[in-house]
Formats: C-alpha cells, structure tokens, sequence
C-alpha cells in the first residue's frame, strides 16, 4: 500500500512522496532563517501530504480498525527524547525511513543505501541494550 | 502544473500512506520497537516490499512516460554522501530506538488517536528547528 502511495504520487505529479522534510519546510512559515527559506518551496504540497498521512491513519481506525483508537504506553521521557533525536537526525541527514529507506533506496542512491544499513544498526542496537540492560521495553 | 490536480494526487496518495502504516501496525511505537529488539520482522518486510514497488516505478516509468501525468518533470532524488548523512542516521536510530517513532509513523500515530505522539511530534519539530538554525 506505501509502495503505491508513493508511486502513484511520483507517476501523476513526479514529486517523492517523503515525510521528514515536511518538519523543515513547515518550519520555513515561521522562520527566516537561510535553512528554512531555501527550502519553503515544497512546502505547501509537503503539508498537504501531512495532513493526508493523518487522515488516511484515522479513516483506517475509525472505520476499519476492530481494535479502535489506540494510545501508547510507551514513556514520556522516551516519546520527548526519541522523537527530539528523530527530528535532529533525520534532518541532518536529510532523509528517514521514507526518504532513505523508500525513495532513496527505489533510486538506487549508495547515500541511502549507507544510511539505512545505518539507523537499522544503530536502532536494533538502541532498542535491544534498552531492553537488555536496563529492561525498558 | 495545475496545482489544485497536483494537491488532489498528493492528498489521496498521503491517504493511502497513512492508511497503509495503521493498518500494517507500524503506526504503534510498541510494533517498531518490537522489530528493533528483532521479535517481529513486519516492519522490514514493509520496508522492503514498499521500496521494490517505487524501484520499479521510478526506474521503468520515467521509460514509458516522457513526463508526469500532470505536466512537470519526473524529479531525480539526489543526496550526496557526507559526513552529516552518517552522523544524522546514527542520532535518528538512537531515537528510532528510544521511542519507536520515525517522522511518517508518528504523523500516522496521532490520526490513530495517539494523543502522547503529539509531544514526539513537538520534539521533531524543536529538532528539525535546532538542526536547521545552528546546523544547517
């Protein structure tokens, strides 16, 4: 189904359909800073796309899911912190599991390639002295 | 480009997307995580499937078809390899593993009515505004 998506956008419109940038480029309505300018030009169908990811996930739990909506018991600190992390790294290595792991990779880009085998090393490793070190699952 | 017909593929498109990380679970931080501690594989089957179909798409369309089906170009995604690229995978996969959350499945998070996502989305927004202004 992301497969699709992502193809269908790029054969009707020629855009890659990725998610972190939308971060930047909404930043750039409330920035003057040289970053954000330089890249507010896709701004507007990078929201556009947002907001889409947003309902297409309610739709899908609103009215297929059996399970209803969801919440999850994950920890504060660990959404704060992680999700700081996330937004730092993936714009500084300007892709995430779509932009690398999706687009980038569809386009053979040793970059992306380099930087998935990256997060998925560094996240397993994460992940798993969390949980056996400390036992944070 | 007609903007409103580009808006129109962009908005279903991102319905599909968001549809399709709730429905494959990987809008839940605890199935991320799951896979990260390598219990549960769903996540890079999804990966994987997801990047073979766009492969295919962005190599062979662009043969068939001069252009997009909307007037425009079909744009190249070209990212040169620094530093930056390995030093920002290695913060986000420390992130990834902290939380479970990447950029797109937390967008997908909160239309499932995860409301405790919306302080990771705020924390994206603060990283992605740090990077951008001191690091950019």
């Amino acid at each position: 189904m992301i497969g699709i998506a992502v193809s269908y956008i790029y054969i009707a419109t020629g855009l890659h359909a990725t998610q972190s940038s939308f971060f930047s480029t909404t930043l750039s309505w409330f920035s003057n800073q040289p970053y954000f300018r330089a890249i507010a030009k896709s701004r507007t169908w990078r929201l556009v796309f947002a907001i889409a990811v947003f309902l297409g996930a309610f739709l899908y739990t609103f009215a297929f899911s059996s399970e209803g909506f969801y919440t999850t018991s994950i920890e504060s600190w660990r959404i704060v912190l992680g999700g700081f992390l996330v937004g730092f790294g993936t714009r500084l290595s300007s892709g995430c599991t779509s932009g690398h792991g999706i687009s980038g990779i569809a386009s053979l880009s040793t970059t992306s390639v380099i930087a998935v085998i990256t997060f998925l090393i560094v996240g397993i490793l994460t992940a798993t002295l969390l949980e056996v070190m400390w036992g944070i699952v | 480009m007609n903007s409103n017909m580009k808006y129109f593929f962009v908005f279903t498109g991102g319905l599909l997307f968001g549809f399709g990380l709730a429905i494959s679970g990987m809008a839940k931080q605890e199935i991320v995580l799951s896979f990260l501690q390598l219990k549960d594989f769903g996540l890079i089957l999804l990966l994987g499937a997801s990047a073979l179909i766009t492969m295919f798409t962005i190599n062979f369309i662009p043969k068939i078809l001069k252009k997009p089906l909307l007037s425009g170009e079909f744009k190249k995604r070209e990212r040169n390899l620094t530093k930056k690229t390995v030093i920002g995978a290695i913060i986000f996969g420390v992130g990834w593993g902290i939380s479970g959350q990447c950029p797109g499945s937390a967008i997908a998070s909160l239309g499932t009515g995860n409301l405790p996502v919306l302080l990771g989305l705020a924390a994206m927004f603060l990283g992605a505004y740090i990077m951008g202004r001191f690091f950019g």
